[in-house]
């Protein structure tokens, strides 16, 4: 593109004359980069800083006001070998970061009170065993009450608050038990020490809060990268519009920088990267992505048009009403919950479990209470039991069988170069189903069907030529061409379908390119099935023909005319070069060319839904032991303690195996 | 008895004081890149002064 690139947009201005700019480094892979990248940016002079995120593959740099221009880190960059992509880190990421801090935090304090509160029980433990002195015992226990009600008060505040936003919305989730289970256990707790008995549990209130934190947190961590690593996804796109300032010139601005008011032109054969009205110009769209109408629609001024439609014909100037800080992540957002609304019949696992679990655990304590009442028990001693089996079933290691095993895969992934936007795309993948490959091909860009561009007698003369090519297909006024492509196929295509296969998948090749190019490509994969000419409509009905003989489909594709039917499909992977539109509508996204990454997604996806099955069983087992024996109101404060600590370590330890797959890389 | 009186602040002290810990590292942000932090470990680039123009 001719028109000049304008990065300061990106620079942020912190007080004291220093300019800043964050950047999604593609390449960076280990810690020899790291140094790299520090080492080289170190020697540029006017750079104060610069400071690599291995996790994230970001840099941030700073250097004094008017030092460089923005461009020049970039340049350095690539005179290092780095492709480097400024960004502005969306709002929604900060929010992310801060509720992150925040459970941190609150883990940090659970942690501390929890071991110092455990230090006093034990020495009450102890005691009781023993001789100790019962004002001694109380001492102990007033000091417990001492730390447990200002911890619970600041680190029981996140269950707190979505327990009762949850029954202020008329429902009931997880929090609700957990947060009754901790209250009553520290009024309760108050109240015996008041009566100087024997037993406390503070200890284990504040211990539950601790592990639920941990879970709690690792579900951030995870919901934060991704988000992440989508940001990260969206600036190596680095897609540009041009944005025409009021006295005509044009400037070439990433697309971040667009704000709505501004006026872009879209030039033919441009993809439509804002929604807005039409200022100035005519032309035909190609609004298939949007409307899956195929057919062009002529705009004109006035008219809205939307991101995501192609512009054939004319230049237009378009006013912008929406453009957003990223339209990617808003895509991704929309297609995601799109395609959430196709898998209604899915529910997440850590959802349905709470489903069943919250009623069955109000409804245990409830009986045991009324049951030890009705056995004649006083009302305080039936109470008592009614909580204790309240904090024993709480749910530390359901709150950790999820989140841990996620955690765990997703850096597993990530070492084999796969990214997952969002972790639930793990649960998803449950038994084999169907594998469709779409496009195992390499070469990708086309300017039209063959059919599209009315360009068939050109076609022919291609076709005799090459018979088993791909065509493509341009047209400019009448003047027509036809090129015929011949299919490379992506590497270890051959070793990942046959892989996939012996993995008990059926593979499928659903294309859109002409049988002849097709079945040559199927035969060298070893693939039967291999459906030719289809447009997306057509993949989707597919999609939907197997979705109802009760297959699962695993869909892989990067072409613009993929992305509805991966959406659509149970769960889609596509490669980090794929389409705008393919990506976002992919649950799982992989760097570079290689299909590899895909078997070794499956793989892990695989091995990490085992695990969260079996975790929930862990969890279902530790409660089938424990929660009896507190229904007979033997559960003491030790025994609670014992149970709920070993549970959550059991699970998480189990989470752990999840890193020993895909082979090689694992440390 | 008497025991108790000096142990038990002094444990709970050493708790505030890992506390007050974890929080500083926190608020300077050394939790944000925990990969790169393991690596960064291993550079001797602190034996000298990080100046860019050479030994001090």
């Amino acid at each position: 593109m001719a028109t000049p690139q304008d990065l300061s947009v990106f620079v942020r201005h912190a007080p004291g004359g220093v300019a800043g700019m964050e950047l999604a480094v593609d390449g960076i892979r280990c810690a020899g980069c790291m140094h790299a990248i520090e080492d080289g940016l170190a020697r540029e002079a006017g750079l104060l800083s610069a400071r690599v995120n291995l996790a994230l593959k970001r840099v941030t740099v700073e250097w004094r006001e008017g030092a460089l221009r923005p461009e020049a880190v970039v340049e350095r960059l690539a005179a290092l070998g780095f492709k480097a992509y400024p960004f502005l880190p969306a709002d929604q990421e900060g929010r992310e970061a801060r509720e992150e801090a925040r459970l941190l935090r609150c883990l940090g304090v659970a942690g501390f009170a929890a071991m110092n509160i455990m230090l006093l029980s034990v020495s009450v433990w102890a005691g009781n065993a023993s001789d100790i002195e019962p004002s001694t015992r109380d001492l102990f226990h007033w000091l417990s009450a001492l730390i447990a009600l200002p911890t619970a008060a600041y680190a029981g505040r996140p269950f707190f608050e979505s327990a009762l936003r949850a029954l202020r919305a008329g429902s009931v989730n997880m929090d609700v038990p957990i947060t009754l289970g901790v209250v009553l256990a520290l009024a309760m707790s108050v109240v015996e020490t008041w009566q100087h008995s024997r037993h406390a549990y503070f200890d284990g209130a504040v211990m539950l809060l601790f592990f639920l934190l941990v879970g709690r947190y690792l579900d951030q961590l995870m919901r934060r990268r991704t988000r992440d690593l989508a940001g990260n996804l969206a600036a190596l796109k680095a897609e540009t519009a041009t944005r025409l300032a009021p006295d005509g010139t044009a400037v070439a601005l990433p697309i971040a920088a667009i704000v709505p008011g501004d006026l872009v032109l879209v030039a033919p054969g441009e993809r439509v990267s804002v929604d807005g009205i039409v200022e100035g110009g005519r032309s035909e769209l190609d609004q298939s992505l949007v409307t899956g109408e195929t057919a062009p629609a002529t705009v004109g001024r006035g008219e809205r048009v939307y991101a995501g439609t192609l512009n054939l014909s004319g230049a237009l100037r378009v006013r912008v009403e929406a453009a957003g800080s990223g339209t990617l992540l808003d895509d991704i957002d929309r297609l995601m919950s799109q395609a959430v609304e196709n898998r209604s019949r899915y529910v997440k696992l850590s959802d349905r479990a709470a489903r069943l679990y919250a009623p069955l655990v109000h409804a245990t304590a409830l009986a045991t209470f009324l049951g030890w009442l009705a056995l004649g028990l006083g009302w305080q001693q039936a109470l008592l039991i009614a909580v204790t089996v309240l904090i024993i079933t709480c749910p530390c290691a359901l709150g950790l069988a999820i989140p841990a095993v996620q955690v765990v895969a997703a850096s597993a992934l990530f070492r084999q170069r796969v990214m997952l936007k969002h972790g639930d795309a793990l649960e998803v993948r449950e038994y084999p189903g169907q594998g469709l490959t779409s496009r195992c091909g390499g070469s990708e860009r086309r300017l039209g069907s063959v059919d599209f561009c009315q360009a068939q007698e050109q076609a022919d003369v291609a076709i005799r030529a090459h018979p088993d090519a791909s065509l493509i297909a341009y047209r400019n006024g009448d003047r027509r061409i036809a090129i015929a492509i011949g299919q490379r196929l992506r590497p270890q295509a051959r070793e990942t379908v046959a892989a996939l296969q012996e993995a008990g998948f059926a593979v499928m090749i659903l294309s859109g390119d002409r049988p002849q190019a097709v079945a040559p490509v199927a035969a060298a994969l070893g693939i039967t099935e291999a459906r030719a000419g289809l447009l997306p409509g057509g993949k989707l009905e597919l999609l939907d023909g197997l979705a109802r003989k009760g297959r699962k489909v695993l869909m892989v594709g990067d072409g613009l005319n993929d992305a509805p039917a991966l959406a659509a499909s149970h769960v889609s992977i596509s490669p980090v070069s794929a389409s705008h539109l393919a990506q976002s509508a992919a649950d799982i996204v992989f760097l570079g060319d290689s299909l590899a990454p895909v078997a070794q997604a499956v793989a892990i996806g695989r091995k990490a839904r085992r695990l969260m099955i079996q975790n929930l069983w862990l969890a279902v087992l530790y409660n089938a032991i424990a929660v009896p024996v507190a229904i007979a109101g033997l559960v003491t404060p030790l025994i609670a303690a014992a149970a709920m600590s070993g549970s959550s370590l059991v699970v998480t330890l189990n989470a752990l195996r999840a890193r020993s797959t895909g082979g090689g890389s694992a440390p | 008895m008497n025991i108790i009186a000096i142990l038990l602040p002094l444990a709970l002290l050493l708790g505030a004081t890992g506390l007050a810990a974890f929080l500083w590292c926190m608020r300077s942000g050394q939790f944000a890149d925990l990969e790169g932090a393991s690596w960064r470990v291993l550079r001797d680039d602190d034996m000298v002064e990080p100046r860019p123009d050479g030994q001090p």
